[in-house]
């Protein structure tokens, strides 16, 4: 790598990614930053506000700082809730599946296919499929005289909306924990079966660790999502019963668009955003610091 | 355990073999006897690996019988037999130490801490690993990985057969040497069975009192490195093993004398029966075939080869290609000279088979 000559020509050649990444992400980003430290009374008038907006936010004895701190923690507890059933259910899958033979295609197919489902489509299936008087799930459970209504009561929205991401994107992590199993040279279970290493013994110390790296992925991936969720509870519950699942995002939009509250739409989307970068960051750093550790 | 015993042991990844080709591994009897090293050498995809993970139980065989001295054990589960097994690619436990990855299988058959702690330090000894039992296994080199794969299988008290499953193919040629020695050691050390995969012929004849040389499926000699050497009962074990591999050339034999492209030689045995319209070869290793000036056969030199210790003459007899080794003080060759053949190391092979001769 060293001996390659240094050229600062080459820098012409990143302008036309930056001209690209200035119109995609910086310039959008700054509107909001833009919104973010100003006011306005309409008419397209602004003026400067400093850091109220997010002193606002961040405190939560005003009512913004509340609301936003209630978003934060419903989004929070299902981004875990859902982390919490889709990995290790994800895994138990991949585990589950064919090594060899023509079953392998038809299960990978059959199991994806929630994955080529828009995300409003999904709302849409399950907000009909939820229904008590013509959906099959939510008939069949009022049928058995269970207490189920995604409109009237809380803990039934949330199970759905946490059932909807669960049937939507476990598929993604058994997709990758099979990846990460099939890399396993068979070897290793040779070698173990050698050893008298029970099932259990194997996935701890042979299929567990192998998937370390896979895992990290799959974990990032469905905690930006599940921590961004949107569509489908909109379409689903609406963010309700009351505000039962209104969750970041939805709450972010009820204000930028509903009440057209700009500035604390704006702070709050900064947050959101560092919040979101921050999780992954520190998540990723911690992973790749125990993988290094390891190897020495 | 005194032997392992290949009573008609075949096997075909289809089922029961419909025709002799379908055979990863043919027909084979055979009695490993306890103590002794054995090398199976061939080309890739010869079946030797086949045969290895037959007797370890990762494979069963479609036909015959495997005995561990008088119990059948062909169809006993892997870890109920006491083998062990080093493959190709080191196989280590990444999360454990290396002192962890040595206890593995004896936590897994529930014996008592100070006993396994005692056998972990004999075998990190006797490997020298000690210095690196409390390190992490992932962090190691090759070669020290194999050792721990290999340690794995030796800390069984059981264990009776250590199988080897071409284990120097990922280590660096300067520790092969090594590591090779130290398999050797660890062999007269522990008196085991130890059988040893490999399609490297150095390797094989340097490690094993016995090679089992196979191709296509068939063992087809099985020999001292010295048999195979001297005298190959197959024109595949010729050419396979040595550097370059036994003169074989298409010839009529009558007799004493066989007749290459119009060149008599004599040989040392009598070979009257041979049935006509078969294919005859006589076979001659370049060791056996020397250049000399006056006196043998007329060849056309096409190059010499310096290999320092010694020079080799590409030539041609007739019409046929062959190697012959050219004596020391020999020097200054042109473009003719002429060749000898040792003829008591000189082979009439019949369809590839070697043809014993009539002795007078």
């Amino acid at each position: 790598m060293t001996d390659k000559p240094i050229n600062n020509r080459a820098w012409f050649f990143v302008l036309p990614v930056l001209g690209f990444v200035l119109f995609s992400s910086i310039i959008p980003a700054m509107t909001v930053v833009n919104y973010s430290i100003q006011d306005t009374m309409g008419a397209n008038n602004f003026f400067w506000n400093g850091d109220a907006w997010f002193r606002d936010l961040l405190n939560p004895s005003t009512e913004i700082g509340a609301r936003f701190n209630d978003a934060l923690f419903r989004t929070l507890a299902f981004s875990f809730t859902c982390l919490a059933i889709e990995v290790p259910l994800g895994i138990a899958m991949a585990l589950c599946l064919p090594r060899k033979g023509w079953a392998i295609g038809i299960a990978l197919v059959v199991m994806a296919l929630p994955l080529l489902i828009p995300f409003n489509v999904v709302g849409t299936i399950w907000q009909i499929f939820t229904r008590q008087d013509i959906g099959l799930f939510g008939a069949a459970l009022t049928g058995l005289g269970l207490h189920y209504n995604v409109t009237q009561d809380a803990i039934s929205a949330w199970i759905t909306i946490v059932v909807i991401d669960v049937w939507h994107w476990t598929p993604l992590v058994i997709l990758l924990s099979y990846a990460g199993l099939r890399a396993i040279p068979d070897a290793f279970y040779q070698a173990a079966r050698i050893d008298g290493a029970s099932r259990w013994a194997i996935f701890f110390n042979i299929e567990l660790p192998k998937l370390q790296k896979v895992l990290v992925i799959a974990v990032l991936l469905r905690f930006m999502q599940t921590f961004m969720i949107y569509t489908e509870p909109v379409v689903v519950t609406g963010g309700g019963p009351g505000s039962a699942t209104t969750f970041l995002s939805i709450d972010l939009v009820k204000i930028a668009l509903g009440q057209v509250d700009l500035g604390n739409a704006a702070a709050m989307s900064l947050v959101y955003y560092l919040i979101t970068l921050t999780v992954c960051w520190v998540f990723y750093t911690i992973m790749t610091q125990i993988e290094r550790r390891r190897d020495a | 355990m005194k032997q392992i015993t290949l009573d008609g042991i075949a096997h075909s990844y289809s089922g029961k073999a419909s025709s002799d080709s379908a055979y990863a591994l043919k027909p084979l009897h055979y009695v490993w006897e306890h103590g002794k090293a054995y090398a199976l050498l061939g080309p890739s995809g010869c079946g030797k690996t086949t045969l290895l993970n037959i007797i370890s139980g990762l494979v069963i065989p479609s036909e015959g019988r495997l005995l561990f001295d008088q119990t059948d054990v062909t169809h006993l589960a892997t870890e109920q037999r006491n083998i062990a097994q080093v493959f190709q690619f080191p196989v280590i436990y990444d999360t454990m130490t290396v002192a962890e990855n040595l206890a593995f299988p004896l936590k897994n058959r529930r014996l008592s801490k100070p006993v396994i702690n005692k056998r972990v330090a004999e075998i990190a000894e006797m490997l020298d690993l000690t210095r690196d039992l409390n390190r992490r296994a992932r962090g190691l080199t090759a070669d020290a990985k194999q050792k721990i794969s290999l340690g794995r299988g030796l800390v069984r008290a059981d264990v009776s057969a250590v199988l080897f499953d071409e284990p120097l193919t990922v280590i660096d040629p300067v520790l092969k040497w090594e590591l090779r020695s130290k398999l050797k050691a660890v062999h007269r050390a522990l008196d085991l069975l130890m059988i040893y995969v490999t399609h490297d012929q150095i390797e094989a004849l340097t490690f094993a009192d016995r090679v089992i040389v196979m191709n296509e499926g068939r063992a087809v000699q099985i020999g001292t490195p010295a048999e195979l050497f001297e005298c190959p009962e197959h024109t595949f074990v010729g050419y396979f093993i040595g550097s370059p591999g036994m003169n074989l050339l298409p010839a009529t034999v009558t007799g004493r004398h066989a007749v290459v492209d119009g060149n008599e030689i004599q040989l040392a045995a009598a070979y009257p029966d041979l049935p006509p319209n078969r294919r005859v070869q006589i076979g001659v290793r370049p060791d056996y075939a020397s250049l000399t000036r006056s006196v043998g056969l007329p060849v056309q030199i096409r190059r010499i080869a310096d290999l320092g210790r010694k020079r080799l003459a590409h030539v041609t007899l007739g019409r046929y290609p062959m190697v012959a080794t050219i004596p020391q003080d020999m020097s200054d060759i042109g473009e003719q000279a002429k060749v000898t053949f040792d003829a008591s190391h000189t082979h009439v092979y019949l369809d590839d088979v070697r043809v014993r001769g009539v002795a007078a």
